[in-house]
């Protein structure tokens, strides 16, 4: 391709297909039609008439696999709209209800397990210091003494280490600021997972196993369908729910209300409130990535 | 006699060639061959049932494979060391033998693109990288930089010896035109390819103990080491087995330069260790974890000491001059080079910078049977190219075989 894509022109996907096509040579071309023409495309690279063939296409093929009606929606970002996140570190008890809803929620392997979110427990005495951090500890009652908690997953960052690495392009940042990975390109080879500062990238080393029965149909192409085995996935603040105007699973299902989310962009939102009122932080923001998703004591 | 029939003429004595041998000759091929198979049956249960078969999993997402691509683009890169004073300073003795360097840097580049090829989780999708039909993320990725000049190098090497053995089978002299400038560009490539695979691990904020500035140079010494080590051996074995010349003061240079390259390469790993125990920041964890471990979690120890104490030993017998000198203690010390910087690449720079994981976990990882017959494997295809490219230039650059009506001994 002549023009590099980074993060930024991906945004414009629709007409960039028009746009690109003039600039390629005609070798090129014929030999990228014959290759898109026996295998997938990168999504956003294809026309929107493509696009919701591609989708039809696959909401047939869950339909038949899993035996229900599965919706898969390609539904891109609203204008004006920055999703952030933020998590009150004083009221998580640890009790993973979040990470167990995200799993349903985003049909995540059950065997082998993946997790999108992992609660870290610390010592109140350290700090938030992963170094001591402990993801698999099993107390019979949550909270600990002296101990807190701090779940993580993507921290969706502004300046996304893992997007600057992919070699093919294959997960960048969208306008509303989720970094998506398009299961169909990635090729495997985990860059993105070195270069990802908070562990939030994860691998299918084999395939990975849902149940019919366990299967959510509410999808998303870019979100929580079905994995392949060999490629990276990753927490996208439940594009599936929050294109539509819902709250992200954990949100919703956490028993203490530690999870907030809203438009950073919305200077009324929740989100912007906690901004600018409580004592937010960010984790490792010696390295810059500038995440969306804040941390804060409000008690 | 056109181009193209004395190309196909060279092709038909190249086949030739590497079809005849003596016993010995074909135990070694037949060795590769089960090694091959071997490897190869392994890898089609992992493109079966996916990478659980190796030993990474999250916390450890790249390992020995990725740690052999690594070691193996220094060895590539070492071809270097000899091309310098060939054709910047015209040292005869070791211009006779750059060819063979520019060999094992293709075989060893076709071994760096097959670990990486393995590594991959849908390697049924190279093709997403090649930029117009697929889409490669140049400048942003430091990856497809490394795929650019790992490509482009290989090229190089490729045209090189291609022109050379050909030119030397019609009976030319090969054209100064082409190899001089190639060779030339060569140099800075060869250095690139290098520095840029260490950027691919330098550049990332993320994993502190690949975050250093000195990781470039250290990995340009440790394969100014290893490189040349390999080929001191190489050079001894066609000195023995073929009429190919070369003279102990090529050798003597080699071992003279790997010296140097020895000395630094500790040099730099020294000043990492000072700054990592002096200091003492949580950083430091990397570097323990190589070392002492952390706790009970110690897997990486004994390779970490054996590293040390073999690149020591040869730097003690690289440095003295009689031990230089002398072929079984250079040769002793050419395998302790070899095997310290091996070690130190496969297992040391990649699974420590891993553990413990950006949240702390600590996940110890060494490698499976399956990843060691994958890895055997990739290495025998290479060794196997390496040894035919060797059966095909070594006779032809001799002048021993030659297209019919140029040469005296004429195969056709
Ligand atoms: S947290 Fe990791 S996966 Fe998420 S955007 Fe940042 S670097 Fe990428
Ligand atoms: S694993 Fe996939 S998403 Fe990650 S860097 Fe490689 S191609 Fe990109």
């Amino acid at each position: 391709m002549a023009t590099p894509r980074t993060a930024h022109d991906v945004d414009d996907h629709p007409t960039s297909l028009t746009r690109r096509s003039f600039t390629t040579c005609a070798a090129a071309a014929a030999a990228g039609w014959i290759l898109t023409a026996c295998g997938p495309k990168r999504l956003y690279d294809v026309s929107r008439e493509r696009l919701r063939e591609l989708v039809g296409d696959v909401e047939r093929e869950y339909s038949a696999t899993y035996g229900k009606d599965v919706t898969v929606s390609a539904a891109g970002p609203q204008p004006g709209v920055l999703f952030g996140y933020a998590l009150d570190i004083s009221r998580c008890t640890g009790c993973r209800r979040c990470v167990y809803a995200c799993v349903e929620e985003n049909n995540q392997s059950r065997d082998p397990q993946v997790h999108w979110i992992r609660v870290l427990q610390m010592d109140k005495e350290h700090g938030v210091d992963f170094a001591h951090a402990d993801q698999y500890y099993e107390p019979a009652q949550v909270p600990e003494e002296g101990k807190f908690y701090v779940p993580v997953s993507c921290q969706q960052c502004r300046d996304a280490p893992c997007t600057k690495v992919c070699p093919t392009g294959a997960t960048w940042a969208e306008k509303d600021g989720i970094v998506v990975i398009d299961y169909d390109w990635c090729i495997g080879c985990r860059c993105c997972m070195s270069a990802c500062p908070y562990g939030a990238r994860h691998f299918n080393w084999k395939a990975p196993s849902v149940a019919a029965t366990d299967v959510n149909p509410h999808m998303h192409y870019l979100g929580n369908r079905p994995r392949p085995k060999g490629v990276v996935e990753k927490c996208t603040f439940c594009i599936q729910r929050v294109r539509e105007g819902r709250y992200p699973a954990c949100v919703e299902v956490c028993p203490v209300g530690a999870r907030k989310f809203g438009n950073l962009l919305d200077p009324d939102s929740e989100i912007r409130y906690i901004i600018e009122h409580e004592r937010v932080m960010v984790l490792k923001e010696e390295l810059n990535t500038m995440p969306k998703f804040f941390y804060f004591y409000g008690t | 006699m056109t181009t193209l029939h004395a190309f196909l003429a060279f092709t038909r004595s190249s086949g030739r060639l590497v079809l005849r041998g003596d016993v010995l000759y074909w135990s070694w091929i037949g060795l590769l061959l089960l090694l091959i198979a071997s490897g190869l049956a392994a890898y089609v249960d992992q493109l079966r049932v996916g990478l659980s078969l190796t030993a990474m999993r999250d916390p450890v997402s790249w390992a020995f494979y990725i740690g052999n691509f690594t070691f193996m683009v220094g060895v590539a890169a070492a071809a270097v060391v000899l091309v310098i004073p060939a054709y910047v300073y015209d040292w005869k003795p070791i211009r006779e033998v750059v060819i063979i360097g520019e060999l094992l840097a293709v075989s060893a580049i076709l071994i760096c693109l097959l670990f990486v090829m393995v590594d991959l989780g849908r390697p049924e999708r190279f093709w997403h990288l090649i930029p117009g039909v697929g889409l490669l993320n140049f400048p942003r990725s430091v990856m497809a930089w490394d795929v650019i000049v790992l490509n482009l190098y290989l090229l190089i090497n490729l045209v090189v010896v291609t022109h050379v053995v050909f030119s030397a089978f019609r009976g030319r002299h090969y054209s100064l035109r082409l190899v001089y400038p190639l060779v030339l560009l060569s140099i800075p490539m060869a250095i690139a390819i290098h520095t840029v695979t260490a950027f691919l691990y330098s550049g990332m904020a993320s994993r502190p103990y690949w975050n250093a500035s000195i990781l470039a140079p250290q990995f340009l010494a440790s394969a100014f080491s290893s490189g040349p080590a390999i080929l001191l051996v190489v050079l001894q074995l066609l000195r023995r087995f073929t009429d190919f010349e070369i003279k102990d003061e090529a050798i003597g240079k080699i071992a003279e330069l790997m010296a140097y390259a020895i000395f630094l390469n500790l040099f730099f790993h020294g000043a990492e260790v000072f700054k990592e125990y002096y200091s003492n920041t949580e950083h430091s964890l990397y570097t323990r974890y190589w070392f002492e471990g952390i706790g009970t979690h110690t897997t990486l120890v004994p390779y970490a000491w054996t590293a040390v104490g073999l690149q020591l030993l040869a730097l003690v017998l690289f440095i003295v001059p009689a031990a230089r000198r002398n072929s079984v203690t250079l040769n002793v010390g050419a395998v302790a080079t070899y095997a310290g910087g091996y070690i130190e690449k496969g297992m040391g720079l990649i699974i420590p910078g891993f553990t413990p994981d950006t949240l702390g976990e600590i996940y110890e990882y060494s490698p499976t049977m399956h990843e060691l017959r994958v890895a055997a494997g990739v290495f025998a295809i290479g060794f196997l190219v390496f040894t035919f490219l060797l059966r095909v230039a070594v006779p032809i650059l001799l002048g021993q075989v030659r297209l019919a009506g140029t040469g005296t001994q004429a195969l056709e």
